[in-house]
């Protein structure tokens, strides 16, 4: 990809460090994203130079502005520990190592209003971009530049043919597509970037079959 | 408006004949690049550039009139101390010298507790274009706002190409690849603002990263604040000395392209203690050990 304009004179953003501010904030963006629904409850684990840099970057806040929908672009950040606690969301920031992740990563766990858990593992990689790496106990590597469409479904065959035709029948292009599961014939996962959205129809008929636990649509940040 | 030709790039030099072979000015190649990298219309590309100047016109403001204490605690108010002295005792570089430096130190407050800024090329050497740009842009003042807005097109052309070719990232380059081409940006987009030559705004890239050729990234503490935020200051004088020789006609014995690939080389060669890392240079100097010490200690107490 050809580098444009305003990604060397930009991007827009608070300060101080594309990578421990700006790409923090788009990881909690990113968790929120796949919540799908207003956190009450948010639990930060910081890893590594995250760690390091919570106070001084504002790495802290950078995360759990993003958390709670605040873009990196926007003068809120700052505030989004007294935002956080006047909308009664609880967070809190725990030291942890993330074994085997990128030195600026994080772990997310989050609890939605409707009583939704979430865990979701991701590392900032520089210039403001972010990898996730981990949603709840399963491996992925979203970049949020897409769309996309995970599914947690039976492992058994015809499950997988079953939501990509669906998708396709919708016009819809897969770009990139991963297939993991826990054990076989236990439960398993599919993850697929695509250049156009997921409509909520296509989530509400793939989330009525038996052997389709669950589907979460992701927008790109 | 849009040309058929595509054009790409690879080199300050190819934007040089680009330049002469459509007699425009770098910037118009630029805006003819991105118009088509992106398949947007060149009145697009220009309401976004308004969008970017405002923005570190507005950092330029906030960090001089109304200064915060940085994050870390160790900056914040010398932009403001700067510019005061530049109008009370005026500055051994003249006004514009004086008032260029104030106001990048000013951005790199307003960056370093969390304000809004426009990263240029990186968050750590935001304040040299807005330093620059806009002060020389004010100097001129018979000039229209499209002239300044060729300026940062032909400043990001200059990233654009050092992307292409090495590197704006301290972890790889060190402190030369953030601010030093920060600097050289806003020496050749000083250098078109003024009506230099193509070949002018590459002689004036090529002396200003000669000038801080080799130079680390060091931070204490592990902020981007000391010394980055002097290092922006610095970078200032470092663009304006360089575009001054460059306008004057001095050229570069060594081209542009080949100063670029030779940062390039050097950045990698320095060693990693020197490259962002904290583990080295003014971070572990005595001073920038305490420093960290305290800062450490400050963490563990919130």
């Amino acid at each position: 990809m050809n580098t444009g304009v305003f990604e060397v004179l930009g991007p827009i953003m608070i300060g101080p460090s594309s990578s421990h501010t700006a790409g923090a904030c788009r990881l909690g963006l990113m968790a929120r994203q796949i919540l799908q629904g207003e956190p009450v409850k948010a639990t930060i684990y910081l890893h590594e130079s995250f760690q390091k840099t919570r106070k001084g970057h504002g790495t802290e806040v950078a995360i759990l502005g993003g958390i709670l929908g605040i873009t990196p672009d926007d003068e809120r950040l700052r505030k989004s520990k007294e935002i956080s606690i006047s909308k009664g969301v609880e967070y809190q920031f725990l030291e942890k190592e993330l074994k085997g992740q990128h030195p600026n990563s994080c772990q997310i766990s989050l609890t939605s209003k409707n009583g939704k858990h979430l865990s979701v593992t991701g590392s900032s990689i520089g210039g403001g971009q972010i990898s996730i790496s981990q949603i709840d106990d399963f491996s992925v590597n979203l970049s949020g530049q897409y769309n996309a469409i995970l599914t947690k479904h039976k492992d058994r065959p015809g499950i997988i043919n079953r939501v990509t035709k669906m998708i396709s029948s919708k016009g819809i292009n897969i770009a990139y597509m991963q297939i993991s599961r826990t054990k076989k014939g236990d439960s398993a996962s599919l993850i697929a970037e695509t250049d156009e959205p997921i409509t909520d129809n296509i989530q509400k008929e793939l989330e009525s079959h038996d052997d389709i636990y669950q589907v979460k649509v992701i927008r790109p940040l | 408006m849009n040309h058929k030709k595509q054009i790409a790039f690879s080199s300050l030099e190819d934007l040089v004949e680009l330049a002469h072979e459509f007699n425009q000015p770098i910037s118009w190649v630029i805006k003819q690049y991105q118009s088509q990298l992106f398949e947007s219309s060149i009145e697009s590309i220009e309401n976004q550039m308004e969008k970017h100047i405002q923005i570190m016109e507005d950092s330029v403001e906030e960090g001089v009139n109304n200064p915060k204490r940085s994050l870390g605690g160790l900056i914040g108010g010398e932009g403001k101390k700067l510019n005061e002295y530049v109008q009370n005792q005026g500055a051994l570089m003249g006004p514009l010298g004086g008032k260029a430096v104030a106001r990048s130190l000013a951005v790199s407050e307003v960056n370093a507790s969390m304000g809004k800024v426009v990263a240029s090329p990186t968050a750590g050497a935001c304040g040299i274009l807005p330093g620059v740009l806009l002060t020389v842009f004010e100097q001129q003042n018979q000039l229209p706002k499209e002239k300044l807005h060729d300026a940062f097109f032909t400043a990001s052309g200059i990233g654009i190409v050092v992307s292409m070719r090495a590197t704006l990232a301290g972890a790889e380059g060190g402190c030369q690849a953030e601010c030093g081409v920060g600097g050289a940006m806003a020496a050749g987009g000083a250098v078109e603002l003024l009506g230099g030559s193509p070949e002018m705004v590459t002689n004036a890239v090529a002396i200003a990263l000669k000038g801080v050729m080799g130079l680390v990234c060091d931070p204490v503490a592990g902020l981007v604040e000391v010394p980055c935020q002097k290092r922006n200051a610095s970078s200032v004088s470092v663009a304006l000395s360089s575009a001054d020789m460059a306008l004057s006609g001095i050229e570069s014995t060594i081209p542009a392209d080949e100063v670029i690939d030779v940062m390039y080389e050097v950045g990698k060669s320095i060693p990693p203690a020197l490259r962002e890392t904290a583990e080295g240079g003014l971070a572990t100097s005595p001073t920038g050990e305490k420093i960290s010490q305290q800062y450490q200690e400050s963490m563990k107490e919130k």
